[in-house]
């Protein structure tokens, strides 16, 4: 499995799940797990999910998921999950 | 094994730090042995360090790009250094001219590659300096002026061999060389260039780096920073005591580390060299939020300067050890707070401020990494003065067992109270007043300071 974290920071508006879910299963991308909070009226939310099934090049996804964050208004930004893992984990 | 899932929490701190906090990888390094390129023919032997150099670092800036478009963390400069020139260039080069021309080739191989600085333009001479020693050092001057991303340095003195004050002294007049000969460009060619005792051989920040012969053929070593990351946990702990002011340091230090460690795995791993080791220095840059000036403000003094500057600034150094060395197994480089006054904008505040002289500075230098850092003085500073200011930060580099460095730029044309623009990462300072009395006699006696004696420790 290759866990990738996915974040969506912005203004809450309708559809944003329903989008980026949309692009994950058209590239065969798992989602393990969701959460998400609204903090001071924004809207954040996290994902984690398998991207070992994907065909996709991992630079592209990053590009093409900011791209769609334009598109809705909202950050999107994908990280593979070491950095999280290696930074709070000992 | 690995923990519990990654909580939402954790991943919008990571992104917060590096968002707001300019949380960062300061440098990836790749170091490159010329050992092998050497030859008693100048033109082939620039061939050979041109044709090596680009087989080896070809792929290094896009390796990084990837690995921080991935992990969605800056990777702020890609760099390389080489084996100390003054040992590869000593079969060929029978003049300082000779010498440039490898610094000319050098910087083209920068430029092909696109990496914005490349180090090694060095002599390592300690104890005596060989004719090709001497040669090098004499063509820093033109070599720093006729290129634009080659980085000069030169050790003088180290705690086994004591100070080396004939090269001292030469390079007291060759800061002043370089001035002039870059003179129409604020002196920046003294930016690049820096003087040490005790160089590490494995360094990966500029201008000091330098590939070490005792290393091996190629090693990525990887410099990381996060002075904001520092203050912005700093700020949350005010009034709190020691304990929990050193505690917040450490945790803070091993979070900014282990992505530095992870970064140099990664890029070791893609580029098929070895890993080498994480520098753990405090980095600053011009930008606002990456001071470490600031963090001793946030300690609690009015200006970096201030009565307790040099205790905070030791504890500060030592944390920061302390937390780093838990998140990495291989550390070394020169590892500590760096307090360069151009690149950070709370020195800066504090020169202009009355609080910050070049005295508490060197003061400052007995308890952190490197040493006078990216100081601009007057342009009529003498050569003689500008060697005793350097043999000064020798001096504590030897007989603290530590590394120390002087990169001081005497800006020709610019006096006290003035201000010099360097440009980007390098930014701008202020011309800091020199003590004016005169060393000439002390400089002008010749020869080495012994190596102090290690026993009787008082």
């Amino acid at each position: 499995m290759k866990k990738t974290i996915i974040t969506v920071v912005g203004k809450d508006t309708v559809g944003i799940i329903a989008k980026v879910c949309t692009y994950l299963a058209e590239n065969k991308i798992n989602i393990l797990d969701i959460s998400q909070t609204i903090v001071q009226g924004y809207f954040n939310m996290m994902m984690i999910v398998d991207t070992s099934r994907t065909d996709k090049h991992f630079g592209d996804m990053v590009d093409e998921l900011g791209a769609l964050g334009e598109e809705i208004g909202v950050l999107i930004k994908c990280q593979k999950e070491e950095i999280f893992d290696k930074m709070h984990r000992i | 094994m690995r923990g519990t899932m990654i909580n939402i929490y954790e991943v919008a701190e990571t992104n917060q730090m590096i968002e707001k906090e300019n949380l960062d990888v300061r440098t990836i390094t790749l170091g490159i042995s010329l050992l092998d390129c050497i030859d008693s023919d100048l033109e082939r032997l620039n061939g050979k360090i041109y044709r090596k150099i680009y087989e080896a670092a070809k792929d290094l800036v896009k390796t990084g790009e990837d690995i921080s478009r991935e992990f969605g963390i800056p990777i702020v400069n890609k760099r390389i250094s080489v084996t100390p020139v003054a040992l590869i260039g000593g079969a060929a080069c029978k003049s300082a001219k000779d010498f440039a021309e490898i610094a000319k080739t050098l910087d083209k191989v920068a430029h092909e590659v696109g990496v914005n600085f490349i180090g090694g333009y060095s002599a390592l001479v300690s104890k005596g300096m060989t004719e090709a020693d001497r040669l090098l050092i004499h063509s820093i001057p033109l070599a720093l002026s006729s290129t634009e991303r080659v980085c000069s340095s030169v050790n003088l003195g180290s705690t086994k061999t004591g100070i080396n004050m004939d090269a001292v002294k030469l390079m007291g007049e060759i800061v002043k060389q370089t001035a002039e000969y870059t003179k129409d460009a604020d002196s920046l060619g003294c930016a690049k260039l820096v003087v040490f005792c005790n160089a590490p051989d494995d360094n990966p920040f500029m201008a000091g780096a330098f590939h070490g012969v005792t290393e091996s053929d190629r090693i990525i070593n990887v410099g990381v920073s996060g002075p904001g990351v520092v203050k912005t946990a700093l700020s949350k702990v005010r009034g709190e005591n020691f304990e929990v002011l050193c505690e917040t340091i450490k945790k803070t230090a091993f979070k900014v580390t282990r992505v530095g460690q992870l970064v140099a795995q990664e890029a070791s791993k893609r580029m098929q060299v070895p890993f080498g080791i994480v520098d753990l220095s405090l980095a600053p840059t011009p930008a606002i939020g990456d001071s470490v000036a600031d963090i001793l403000c946030e300690i609690g003094l009015e200006y970096a300067g201030a009565p307790g500057t040099t205790a905070a600034l030791a504890l500060l150094n030592d944390q920061v050890k302390k937390g780093g060395v838990m998140a990495s197994s291989y550390v070394g480089g020169l590892s500590g707070a760096f307090i360069p006054v151009s690149e950070d904008q709370g020195m800066i505040d504090a020169v202009a401020a009355g609080a910050l002289t070049l005295e508490k500075l060197e003061a400052m230098t007995c308890v952190c990494s490197v040493g006078l850092d990216m100081i601009a003085i007057p342009g009529d500073t003498k050569a003689t003065t500008i060697a005793g200011i350097i043999a000064d930060e020798m001096a504590i580099g030897m007989v603290n067992q530590k590394t120390t460095a002087v990169r001081i730029i005497p800006v020709i044309g610019k006096t006290v109270g003035e201000k010099v623009e360097f440009g980007g990462l390098l930014g701008y300072a202020p011309v800091m007043p020199v003590n004016r009395f005169s060393c000439d006699a002390f400089v002008n006696r010749g020869g080495r300071i012994p190596a102090p004696i290690h026993s009787f420790k008082n």
